[in-house]
């Protein structure tokens, strides 16, 4: 904040520093068009601070057998865990993967579905019969038992490789999107235009086409970010990938086979994973509506 | 003159075969059914080399851990393997893949590794029922719901009922469905105690005889029932704002008003004019659903202990029984994509467009 007051004396840094925050704005405007959207946005945001905080702020909870499964009390605000560590503290650091493996994913996905979409689209023959048969044939397949068989035979002890794998499997919906929009901006008088000055393909490609599929764009990355997450927490809730460190859906899994539909008294114990995941995964499909209608605004006076 | 005479029908008939066949190929119905077969023999193409190819293939693996275990020689050990995964080890790759591929097509998936003498296909015939009879079940039930709920939105938009609706379709849609289950689980079955979970697992009671009875049948269903509830909970949200939408847009059509000018019945209008437009969006999304609903058996039959393909893969993949594994996973995505090409071909009914425009971009 301090920053920006004393550099907008500086019409200069203020202009460049508007350029800068525009699209931010814009963004920020879309993803509040409904309270919605806003009450969304500002969940997830305080979520991933938090989240990103956390590990380096809370000590690991040290386990504590004399008080294992212990309901919620002033010292352990949600109860303990099968070994006595307190829950709260875990809930706190098990988002940073979490998230990290959603965006990974998401983010490779996103950019594997623009590149080769985009491909397909501008290629056209039979590259794109190629790239759109190929997404056909892996949208089809169902990705969470695919991962789940893969796990069998890969050790998924590294969280960036786990969010590589959910992103080969999930690009596909996102590339259709693609493919499609560009197809159809093709036609578009400015495309014709940018053409006509023969401005290369890159540039009416990442100039003038991409920017305004921003919106699309920016929705499937949340969604694929949801799709990430539901994959890499089923995958910890089945044990298909090594138990070890915080994560939601490490605790999910151990409050699920350690005792917490036996225990009356764990309550808490596995709602708090239960709570973050939910509460996670809502509010970015919250966000994608208010997106989808601050984008589309044949939607609003639905 | 013969000769001109022979040749005439030939000519004609030359440009004859080439236009049906031309329309053969560019027929809607016949390019999606090679694309399904393309897919599926593919999938069977991956899911062999996965097990084949991968470092420590579990045929090697098994080997050396029957000459460990049991101390024969390294051929029986070897014989005993063929055996189980149903390939010859001996025989170069492309032979074995070509070996494979066959007894595929006459229905031999091999035996599973963990439970000698029970082939993968009876460990199949065992637990698909229980998949298809849940899923299905669940699938029916929560594209109907969905469908009448959707269109009664659109009808009452914004009314409080509306809101009700829309505010718990996006609710259910986005939470995992596997969190569902856990807290069906947990509030109904611990924390209320009104429910007993133990009892529910499984997908009969002990006792019961299978058959075509209504005593077995409500028992099946007594077990299916958490399983059928979070599969229609997560998937009927999308269902209702989908079809709400779809339904919204086509009350604006000008057909609409046209029949409305004309005299025509409500009840006419919504299912003829209305519905059946507003339902093609939800064909392409049934597609989509039935793959999650079947890929997300795994979790949700595993959580519940319903004993369905679902479950056995998840104990498969748990205990690294390859065999088993690989024909489950198989049958599995075969089935997605049998679902996928009834979509397809039903669109082409509902919708006489796609059909006719055969391949559409996008």
């Amino acid at each position: 904040m301090a920053v920006i007051t004393r550099s907008a004396r500086v019409p200069a840094v203020r202009a460049a520093l508007d350029r800068l925050a525009a699209p931010v704005r814009g963004a920020m405007a879309a993803l509040g068009y409904n309270p919605a959207g806003r009450a969304a946005t500002w969940a997830l945001l305080i979520i991933v601070v938090i989240s990103f905080l956390a590990p380096v702020v809370v000590p690991e909870p040290p386990p504590d057998y004399a008080n294992i499964y212990a309901p919620p009390s002033a010292a352990h605000p949600l109860g303990t865990d099968f070994q006595g560590a307190d829950v709260l503290a875990q809930v706190l650091r098990g988002g940073q993967t979490v998230l990290i493996v959603g965006a990974v994913a998401a983010a490779v996905s996103t950019l594997i579905a623009i590149t080769f979409g985009a491909l397909a689209a501008y290629a056209g023959g039979w590259l794109d019969g190629l790239i759109t048969g190929l997404a056909d044939i892996v949208l089809t397949i169902p990705n969470f038992p695919l991962l789940a068989v893969l796990a069998a035979y890969l050790r998924l002890n590294n969280p960036l490789f786990l969010a590589l794998l959910i992103a080969v499997l999930s690009w596909p919906t996102l590339l259709r999107a693609v493919r499609g929009q560009v197809l159809s901006l093709k036609e578009r008088d400015y495309v014709e235009a940018a053409r006509a000055l023969d401005l290369g393909t890159l540039h009416i490609l990442f100039r003038e086409i991409l920017p305004n599929m921003r919106a699309y764009i920016a929705m499937y990355f949340v969604l694929s970010m949801t799709g990430a997450i539901y994959a890499q927490v089923g995958l910890y809730l089945l044990g298909f990938a090594p138990l070890a460190g915080d994560n939601w859906g490490i605790m999910l899994n151990l409050a699920w086979y350690r005792g917490a539909i036996f225990y009356k008294n764990s309550f808490w114990y596995i709602m708090a994973p239960i709570v973050a995941i939910s509460v996670v995964q809502l509010a970015m499909v919250t966000m994608t509506r208010s997106l989808e209608e601050a984008f589309n605004p044949r939607l609003r006076k639905m | 003159m013969s000769s001109i005479a022979l040749a005439r029908p030939d000519r004609a008939a030359r440009p004859g075969i080439r236009a049906l066949l031309a329309r053969i190929v560019r027929n809607y119905y016949v390019g999606r059914l090679a694309k399904a077969l393309l897919t599926i023999y593919l999938v069977t193409t991956i899911s062999f080399f996965i097990v084949h190819l991968m470092p420590g293939s579990p045929v090697e693996v098994y080997i050396y851990t029957l000459i460990a275990q049991y101390g024969i020689s390294y051929n029986d050990a070897k014989n005993q393997a063929a055996a189980l995964f149903a390939v010859n080890v001996d025989e170069p790759l492309w032979q074995q893949y070509l070996d494979y591929l066959g007894q595929l097509a006459r229905g031999n998936l091999g035996n599973s590794l963990l439970s000698p003498g029970t082939s993968v296909s009876s460990v199949l015939l065992a637990y698909m029922p229980w998949t298809l009879f849940s899923v299905g079940l669940a699938l029916l039930i929560s594209f109907v719901l969905g469908i009448l709920l959707g269109m009664l939105m659109a009808y009452r938009r914004e009314s409080l009922l509306d809101h009700l609706l829309s505010l718990l379709g996006s609710i259910f849609h986005s939470v995992p469905n596997y969190i569902l289950g856990i807290l069906l689980v947990v509030i109904l079955g611990i924390q209320l105690n009104l429910v007993n979970i133990a009892a529910m697992r499984g997908s009969f009671s002990p006792g019961v005889r299978p058959g075509i009875n209504l005593h077995f049948f409500l028992d099946a269903l007594w077990h299916a029932e958490f399983p059928i509830l979070t599969y229609v909970l997560t998937t009927i949200g999308s269902w209702m704002l989908t079809m709400k939408s779809s339904t919204s847009a086509a009350l604006d059509e000008d057909y609409v008003t046209v029949a409305r000018a004309r005299g025509l019945g409500d009840w006419r209008i919504m299912t003829a004019y209305v519905g059946r437009n507003a339902v093609i969006p939800l064909v392409t999304q049934f597609a989509i659903s039935v793959g999650f609903i079947v890929g997300g058996s795994i979790l949700i039959e595993t959580l519940f202990v319903y004993q369905g393909v679902g479950w056995i893969l998840n104990s498969a993949i748990a205990q690294r029984d390859y065999t088993v594994m690989q024909g489950i996973f198989l049958i599995i995505t075969i089935s997605v994509i049998v679902a996928n090409l009834l979509a397809d071909l039903l669109y082409g009914r509902i919708d006489p467009r796609v059909r006719i425009q055969g391949e559409s971009g996008g």
